[in-house]
């Protein structure tokens, strides 16, 4: 596969939590704040990428029953790596991230990546395979906080667009938005419009449900019993 | 079983893997460190002034903090100022583990769950001009999963709460994580923590707190879901408050004992 695919593939045709449905917990828990949301993203690419490229150098001498074990040391290393930095340079958003940082270590984008592609393919490609679903997962990201910080508290990245209705403007904040749940329904509404664009992410049903069919003598059992 | 799969090839590349990725780690821990120890200072000191209400905008903590905020060291056994410690070099959380500076307290004394207590307490006056306004007192106490570290802001008399903050306690997000709500916090100010006889008479309600109760001002809503957070916030300003907090403190400040 050429570079650029590598890295645009995941974006929409590829999505880690659109199509692969990998990473919704964070995708839940960081979106009610656009500058929050930001560094997340950030943090979680720059871990997809190292882990993938790391994964890689060393795939040819992991050894096949301790490989998940590699992974997740080399994954947690980079994870600690990444919240101290961000102690160091960004105190008070780490604080409001609080354990999700630590939690991107059991993100299933990481390891799924990490695990399907690194431990396949040369260093530079998997470090590129990492970006791209780091970008996947963070376009969905910061579709999802931008609807729910503007609709939910009327500002984006702090600054008030819309001005509050309880500070003498017109706006009446939606405050199911701030809530998780609202993710969820969101990230639904955004996989049907992607998959009403691409066909080809439509999966084949699992099983079809037989058309209904009248109960017949001797087969038929009473449900009030 | 093809090369890379020998017994000495797994012990090699796991030692290999770990050496690199403990160097990566303990470097990073190492050199991040001042920065860190320097954002978490700054932080309290927020958390000192947003509990004071002294927060203004466009202008720094340290600036507010340096012209606004005095730092005292108070005898908690005397109640009186002391010199004994450096107010800006003591470390308090060390020196509440240190045999030698704190004291055990018996299962009757330790309400807030802290199994010692250190003799000497920094205190934060504010003052405008040579008036004390607010007394800020260092306040901590088990939650439930930690102990929550946190500010008490008081009126000039030790009577009424101006603020109440927490900058540090590991509760869980959205229940006891609670605490840190603006909306729960702005309910304690105005509350009054002593009764007419000088008794603690703060509580944190299981429920909301009744408006017409004759006890109203001295009582603060529930948090959903976090009884035992709850709890171990009220259990907390009855140790700092009680006879084994700052209560000689505050009594001698009141009664003009003591001069700022």
């Amino acid at each position: 596969m050429k570079a650029l695919e590598l890295l645009t593939k995941p974006i929409f045709r590829n999505n880690p939590i659109a199509l692969q449905i990998l990473g919704i917990c964070s995708a839940l828990a960081v979106t009610s704040n656009l500058r929050v949301t930001l560094v997340m993203c950030v943090a979680l690419t720059v871990v997809a990428g190292l882990s993938n490229f790391f994964v890689s150098i060393v795939r040819n001498h992991a050894p096949d029953n301790i490989r998940i074990i590699i992974q997740m040391t080399i994954i947690a290393s980079l994870v600690i790596v990444v919240d101290e930095t961000l102690k160091a340079v960004a105190y008070d958003i780490s604080k409001q991230l609080s354990v999700f940082v630590g939690l991107i270590i059991t993100n299933c984008i990481i390891l799924g990546r990490t695990e399907a592609f690194a431990l396949k393919n040369p260093p530079w490609p998997s470090f590129l395979d990492g970006i791209g679903n780091g970008l996947g997962y963070s376009v969905l990201l910061i579709g999802l906080a931008t609807i729910r910080e503007l609709f939910g508290s009327g500002t984006l990245l702090g600054y008030n667009i819309m001005p509050l209705a309880a500070d003498g403007g017109w706006y009446v904040p939606n405050g199911m938005l701030l809530l998780p749940p609202s993710a969820f329904f969101l990230i639904g509404l955004f996989i049907w419009a992607l998959r009403t664009w691409d066909k080809a992410q439509v999966e084949a049903p699992d099983f079809k449900i037989k058309s209904n069919t009248k109960p017949s003598g001797a087969d038929y059992v009473p449900l009030t019993r | 079983m093809s090369e890379k799969n020998t017994i000495r090839k797994m012990v090699t590349v796991t030692l290999l893997v770990c050496l690199a990725c403990s160097v990566v780690v303990s470097s990073a821990a190492v050199l991040l460190r001042p920065a860190q120890i320097a954002n978490q200072q700054l932080d309290i000191r927020r958390n000192l002034l947003a509990a004071a209400g002294l927060t203004e905008p466009g202008r720094s903590v340290e600036e507010i903090f340096a012209e606004r905020v005095t730092v005292r060291v108070v005898d908690l056994e005397t109640g009186l100022f002391t010199d004994a410690v450096d107010p800006l070099t003591y470390n308090q959380q060390r020196a509440s583990r240190d045999a030698a500076m704190s004291r055990r307290l018996s299962a009757d004394e330790d309400k807030a769950g802290l199994s010692r207590r250190e003799r000497y307490s920094v205190v934060y006056l504010v003052q405008d001009g040579d008036e004390l306004e607010t007394i800020v007192l260092p306040v901590r106490g088990f939650g439930l999963w930690s102990t929550m570290h946190g500010f008490l802001a008081l009126d000039a008399q030790g009577q009424e709460v101006k603020g109440l903050g927490f900058y540090e306690h590991g509760e869980t997000p959205g229940l006891g994580g609670e605490i840190d709500n603006p909306n729960w916090r702005a309910q304690w100010q105005g509350k009054q923590v002593f009764d007419d006889q000088g008794n603690v008479a703060i509580r944190v309600m299981k429920g909301r707190a009744d408006p017409t109760s004759p006890q109203y001002q001295h009582q603060v809503d529930g948090l959903a879901g976090a009884t035992l957070t709850a709890r171990g916030v009220e259990n907390m300003m009855q140790f700092w408050l009680g006879e084994n907090g700052y209560q000689a403190f505050l009594t001698q400040l009141r009664q003009g004992d003591i001069q700022i």
